[in-house]
């Protein structure tokens, strides 16, 4: 631009050398990630006051006790993780079943069945049409019920907020139809719904779901490892026996498990405002 | 012609990308098609897992956003980088691996995300291994632009022209978003786990998934903008110090918005509007840049009578400043309440994808076919045509996008005379079933407009090699 080759000004400068200029922009499209996204990662008001206990992810709700399920985990002589409480375990009938934790107890990590049923959502891709964050409004309020808080999916990795509502809302679906809807419904939508434009999940009851791509072993043991890693609690128990807990389920019980267990986890108080 | 006097270019990688990325522009667009009568005609889906609604849509914004968008991308910045700064590749071995790994890259993507491997991240479906290759493949292609731009004589070419420094800026802000949110650990072969969860992971993936738009779609089309509106024109870009002011808000600012997508969710309210207010700031610069390309043509308008190519380039930049309008008024929060999880959302999409996207880069296409082959194109009527299927195609699916969009927000919300919910949901799905069609329809005429591009495109070919191979044998 000018005659004189010397630059007049830092633009001048970092357009004569890339390297600056490389340096000044990865710079400054750093900086919206470091005010946007770090706060959210300790400041407590972002996820409604739920605090972490341990590094295993166990969480307690000083504010809103009623949104997680508490429990804590000890080392027992042997080493082994064990905790006061269970999330599931084996009946008289030999099935796999909840343990300690009931309806509303607080948001507590998926058991094996679920966990697997929610690979599914993830492969069917039901994000792509079904969002599962319910906004403060009085007409989604009555369709869909309370709105959804950040405390509910913090066991989601990855979340499943969703952007489109293709399909109605699913982040409290659980309990408002029987598990024989549910698999109807995933074999021929457009039976139980004329108008519905969703397609049909039939080889969802014909696969099982201890297998997964190729043939190969559906390791829910390694994936609730996985999971304790980033910060969802289970015992060692609870990730030893979790290859045992889906053996014999088709794809189709572990996605209607999934289903049913959508939005079930806490039950929230109408009186209290858990968002500002 | 006096070619010699030219430097010589690498130019074998620039030809393979740009046939490339027209022929994934043809499948991508096809995909898309598909999609969209699924969801008009739900039988459509034939009850084959791969081909269902969900995966299929994924294969289809894979294969138009990252195999035709990256493949115009890396095709132009490679045409440009050695235009404006008078060298050739800094590795034109190194550009060949980078093209060729990331076709195969993309082709992997969209094969695996019909068989269900997917992150279910949006917009960063692939798995890790996947993943960690384009990661890779895309640093190489990122060094060896700026070591071109490096290695220019700064005596010729002191200062670096503009469209690099966007070309640069997409490069830079894509690598690290893709490898914040690609963060995760695997569980086997085919799987993996976001390290991230809930709120945060929310906001990680629209951190990304925006800029997704506002760094590959927008940033990079840019660069694209500055060299070959201007070089189709034959006019130089009408402000300079409009062009650094564009760069610098641009880069700064779009990296914000992605908090808009989460306005009224469980995200914090502060973060949420300050995503919308950085949003509708970014009018400004958006608008300065579509003004700076659009008055490059001051006193040539009449030019747009005769040359289609250019028709294409300055019809994005209308479709350009009419979506960077839209986008902030959707940010809004009394618009996004109405437009968030409605057609709405996926018909801006649209108006920026088709309209400005598709349409620059086609442009951008037909001006490097005629250069890279030096010749005439085999029928510029067809190029007319072109231009209308897809102006009128994209029309048509904005406009049904926008009718179903704001029916779908009014009927969720309608009360009637009760005060309860007047519709069901299922009422407001059926009611949409028209405009499903329709969308549809728009989309079949921007296909076979990209059909009609590749076979102009492969005859223009043939008949410049026969051109060169009788005037080879003439010379003999």
């Amino acid at each position: 631009m000018s005659d004189n080759n010397e630059p007049k000004n830092l633009q001048e400068k970092l357009e004569k050398n890339i390297f600056a200029l490389f340096l000044a922009t990865a710079l400054t499209v750093s900086i919206a990630g470091i005010v946007e996204i770090v706060p959210l990662f300790y400041l407590k008001s972002a996820v409604d006051y739920t605090e972490q206990t341990d590094k295993y992810g166990n969480a307690k709700n000083e504010k809103f006790p009623e949104l997680v399920w508490e429990r804590t985990f000890t080392e027992d002589a042997n080493g082994k993780l064990v905790s006061d409480k269970a999330l599931y375990k084996q009946d008289n009938n030999g099935n796999w079943v909840l343990a300690d934790w009931k309806p509303g107890d607080g948001v507590r990590p998926y058991t094996p069945l679920e966990l697997a049923g929610r690979d599914l959502y993830l492969r069917e891709g039901c994000y792509i049409c079904h969002s599962q964050m319910i906004r403060p409004f009085r007409d989604e309020r009555e369709r869909y019920g309370h709105y959804s808080l950040a405390t509910e999916s913090m066991y989601d990795h990855p979340m499943q907020w969703g952007s489109k509502r293709t399909g109605p809302d699913l982040a409290r679906l659980g309990g408002k139809y029987s598990d024989e809807w549910q698999v109807l419904h995933l074999m021929r939508p457009q039976d139980m719904v004329p108008e519905s434009v969703m397609p049909a999940y039939p080889w969802l009851a014909e696969n099982l779901v201890s297998k997964d791509f190729f043939g190969t072993e559906r390791d829910m043991s390694k994936r609730l490892s996985v999971m304790r890693t980033l910060g969802v609690p289970y015992t060692d128990e609870e990730i030893a026996n979790a290859n045992a807990a889906i053996e014999g389920y088709t794809e189709m019980d572990a996605l209607v498990a999934y289903l049913q267990v959508l939005g079930t986890m806490v039950k929230l108080d109408d009186s209290k405002v858990y968002r500002q | 012609m006096d070619t010699t006097a030219k430097p010589q270019y690498d130019n074998g990688v620039v030809k393979y990308l740009t046939v490339g990325a027209i022929v994934f522009l043809v499948l991508g667009t096809f995909m898309g098609t598909y999609a969209a009568s699924e969801l008009a005609w739900p039988a459509l889906n034939f009850d084959i897992a791969e081909i269902t609604f969900a995966r299929l849509r994924v294969m289809h914004t894979n294969t138009v956003i990252f195999a035709f968008g990256g493949m115009t991308l890396m095709a132009t910045a490679f045409y440009t980088v050695q235009r404006t700064n008078g060298v050739k590749l800094w590795s034109n071995s190194m550009a060949w691996w980078t093209a060729i790994l990331y076709t195969i890259g993309l082709i992997l993507t969209v094969i695996s995300i019909s068989l269900g491997m997917t992150t279910a991240k949006e917009y960063h479906e692939q798995e890790w291994p996947l993943a960690i290759a384009i990661a890779v493949v895309w640093t190489l292609y990122t060094f060896n632009f700026v070591m071109t731009i490096a290695s220019r004589n700064k005596e010729t070419h002191p200062s670096v022209y503009v469209s690099n420094w966007f070309f640069m800026g997409m490069m830079i802000a894509i690598t690290y978003l893709y490898i914040g949110n690609g963060l995760a650990l695997p569980v086997s072969m085919f799987r993996s786990y976001s390290m991230f969860s809930g709120v945060q992971d929310a906001m990680i993936q629209w951190w990304w998934g925006h800029n997704a738009v506002g760094f590959f779609l927008t940033a990079g089309f840019l660069a694209i903008m500055y060299y070959f509106v201007p070089k189709q024109a034959q006019r130089p870009i009408y402000s300079y110090r409009l062009s650094v002011i564009h760069f610098w808000a641009l880069m700064f600012g779009y990296v914000w918005l992605g908090a808009h997508h989460l306005q009224y969710t469980a995200l914090p309210d502060w973060t949420g509007s300050l995503g919308a207010a950085i949003s509708l700031a970014m009018i400004i610069p958006s608008w300065g840049g579509a003004l700076n390309g659009m008055l490059t043509l001051s006193g040539a308008w009449d030019r747009l009578r005769t040359d289609y190519i250019l028709r294409f380039l300055i019809i994005a930049l209308a479709f350009y400043a009419m979506s960077t309008f839209e986008g902030p008024v959707m940010a809004a929060k009394t618009v996004n309440a109405l437009s968030h999880y409605t057609d709405w959302t996926v018909g801006h999409v649209h108006s920026g994808a088709l309209g400005w996207v598709a349409m620059v880069s086609i442009g951008a296409l037909y001006h490097m076919v005629m250069k890279l082959w030096n010749t005439e194109m085999y029928s510029m009527q067809l190029i007319n045509v072109h231009f209308w299927l897809a102006t009128i195609g994209t029309v048509f699916y904005i406009v049904a996008m926008w009718v179903s969009g704001i029916m779908q927000g009014l009927m969720w919300r309608a009360y009637d005379e009760y005060g309860t919910l007047a519709y069901t949901f299922a009422e407001s799905v059926s009611a949409m079933h028209p405009y499903y069609a329709m969308r549809a329809f728009g989309g079949l005429l921007f296909f076979t407009g990209a059909a009609i591009m590749l076979y102009n495109v492969v005859m223009t070919i043939r008949m410049a090699n026969a051109k060169a191979t009788s005037s080879a044998a003439a010379h003999a």
